[in-house]
């Protein structure tokens, strides 16, 4: 298995997290590999949501959160002192629901780059068009980009969110759900586009889906209780998991 | 048993009716208060205005109406009217908006506990007190400091306007921003943009609607409003030549000229309440687009 050798991008390291008094991640200790799909499965409240959220530091947004440990990303410690907003571009996020803003197709993806700097029309277009392919949007909008992004449909809409994520360039792209609020077939493009995705991003999702967890992910981390359970190749979780608990959820025989 | 359950419903009924009409009735009452007074106020004010002719009742310049050779020109207190407003709109609506961001997205909760009541006293606060506290306050400070031989006139009328529209202006603000989806602040801020570049670029557009509503809503109290400026304005209705001008704008005119005026100078107020009441109107129809506008 070669993927086991991967460059490890973002190493975790007894991490704990408390919302109040709420103890929701329990020393958590985990390595997400470059260039991978790493999926996060659990049962609702289970914190793989909050996970995700550390990693791009948005759990900062909520109040009375406290977090202890580390998480490295490329070797530089994300948790204490750091720029934030410069975490945020390289560590890019696709919501559970479709959240492009109430503008055109075209600002919504011009708006990172925008807001870090770039001014040039020329220059914003060929971002605009590369993100929008990336994505596999362009075919479906090249014709429409100064319409209102709440026009086109919600799997369009979160292609135009995934697409806006790639327009600041990101190293680590995270998915919290992107799919629970679409179609099947939209919900198949949406995977589609993670396995072109990985070649150029680390993909870190969280899935209700074990199927989805199964098709598009290399690795996949079960997490319960706060706990992380077991993780380790997809392959193995879901065919040889070692833990028993992994092993009822995953089955479905978990409540 | 079977009887009185039929009777007990027919009961149930019949009080449902009788609450429906209350209700009608009441909506009813309201709908007939502003047919009335649109009609009372035309049928008072218009024929004035046609026998003074339409172009020397609202572009003359003379307000001389206890003259022996009177003259209705009321160009001067449209002016004034209209510039008091654009002043109180100038300086009310940035410190009212920045004051809704602060309370809205800023201001940690125990902040926000204070304020906010804060500002809702202002709003009700009666207008005669704002008038003396202008009085009090503003106008001598303006003579002292401009150097104006009374220190009445445009510029305390609007700091006072300003003032009064600001609650106004705060609260429907602040609603809108907190109605924008916080799904639309996320996405800024997971873009690597900072709360700030958020809050104009994200929050403030998908919140426009409903502060452009604030803006014009504060207009309609600022054109209105009467006590307050009658007590900072001057009351001289002359063409304003500069800020510290003492002025009389429409409202202020009607209520002080009304005590002593003879008939037709009385019907010419009303000349006066018609041009007000077509600003308002014109007002509420930019306020019920906006509404609409935000509802779509």
């Amino acid at each position: 298995m070669q993927k086991e050798i991967s460059k490890k991008k973002i190493v975790v390291k007894d991490l704990n997290l408390f919302y109040g008094e709420f103890h929701a991640l329990k020393a958590i200790n985990m390595d997400i590999y470059e260039g991978e799909v790493t999926a996060l499965i659990g049962p609702s409240g289970c914190g793989k949501s909050t996970f995700l959220k550390t990693l791009n530091r948005m759990n900062d947004l909520v109040e009375h959160v406290r977090v202890t440990g580390s998480i490295t990303l490329d070797g530089n410690e994300i948790l204490s002192d750091v720029d934030v907003v410069a975490l945020r571009k390289r560590v890019g996020m696709v919501f559970q629901k479709p959240n492009p803003f109430p503008m055109s197709i075209y600002d919504n993806v011009a708006y990172g780059p925008r807001i870090h700097g770039i001014k040039k029309k020329s220059q914003l277009d060929e971002i605009v068009e590369k993100s929008l392919r990336a994505a596999a949007l362009w075919d479906e909008v090249s014709d429409r980009l100064s319409k209102s992004a709440l026009g086109i449909s919600g799997g369009q809409q979160q292609r135009l969110c995934i697409a806006r994520t790639l327009a600041t360039e990101p190293e680590v792209l995270l998915m919290d759900e992107p799919t629970s609020a679409l179609d099947p077939i939209s919900t198949s493009k949406i995977e589609e586009l993670c396995e072109t995705l990985k070649k150029n991003y680390t993909i870190v999702i969280v899935t209700h889906n074990m199927q989805q967890a199964g098709r598009i992910s290399d690795r996949t981390a079960f997490f319960l209780l706060g706990e992380l359970v077991e993780y380790d190749l997809t392959e193995r979780i879901f065919h040889r998991p070692r833990n028993e608990k992994t092993e009822r959820y995953i089955t479905g025989r978990f409540g | 048993m079977k009887d009185v359950s039929v009777i007990s419903q027919r009961k149930g009924l019949s009080y449902e009716k009788a609450i429906e009409s209350v209700f009608f009735i009441s909506a009813l009452l309201m709908v007939l208060s502003v047919v009335l007074i649109f009609i009372y106020i035309f049928m008072e004010g218009v024929p004035p205005i046609l026998k003074i002719g339409l172009g020397p009742f609202i572009l003359g310049t003379q307000w001389t109406p206890t003259y022996t050779t009177p003259q209705y020109g009321i160009l001067p207190m449209i002016m004034a009217s209209l510039i008091g407003m654009m002043g109180a709109i100038l300086v009310g609506v940035p410190i009212g908006i920045f004051t809704a961001i602060m309370l809205a997205e800023i201001a940690p909760r125990p902040v926000t506990r204070i304020l906010k009541p804060a500002i809702e006293l202002l709003a009700g606060i009666p207008s005669v007190v704002y008038g003396f506290f202008g009085l009090t306050v503003i106008v001598p400070f303006i003579r002292v400091q401009l150097k104006s031989p009374t220190g009445t006139g445009l510029l305390a009328m609007i700091i006072i306007l300003a003032i009064m529209v600001i609650p106004t202006i705060v609260n429907i603000t602040e609603n809108s921003l907190r109605a924008v989806p916080k799904e639309y602040k996320e996405g800024s801020l997971a873009l690597g943009a900072s709360q700030i570049e958020t809050i104009f670029k994200v929050t403030l557009p998908a919140a426009k609607s409903g502060i452009l509503a604030s803006v014009v809503l504060g207009m309609g109290r600022a054109i209105g409003e009467t006590m307050a400026v009658i007590m900072v304005c001057g009351n001289i209705p002359k063409m304003p030549q500069s800020l510290l001008s003492t002025v009389s704008p429409m409202t202020a005119t009607i209520a002080k000229d009304m005590s002593y005026a003879g008939p037709f100078h009385r019907s010419a107020l009303f000349g006066i309440g018609v041009v007000l009441f077509v600003f308002i109107i014109l007002l509420n129809l930019v306020l019920n687009l906006l509404v609409r506008k935000a509802s779509r």
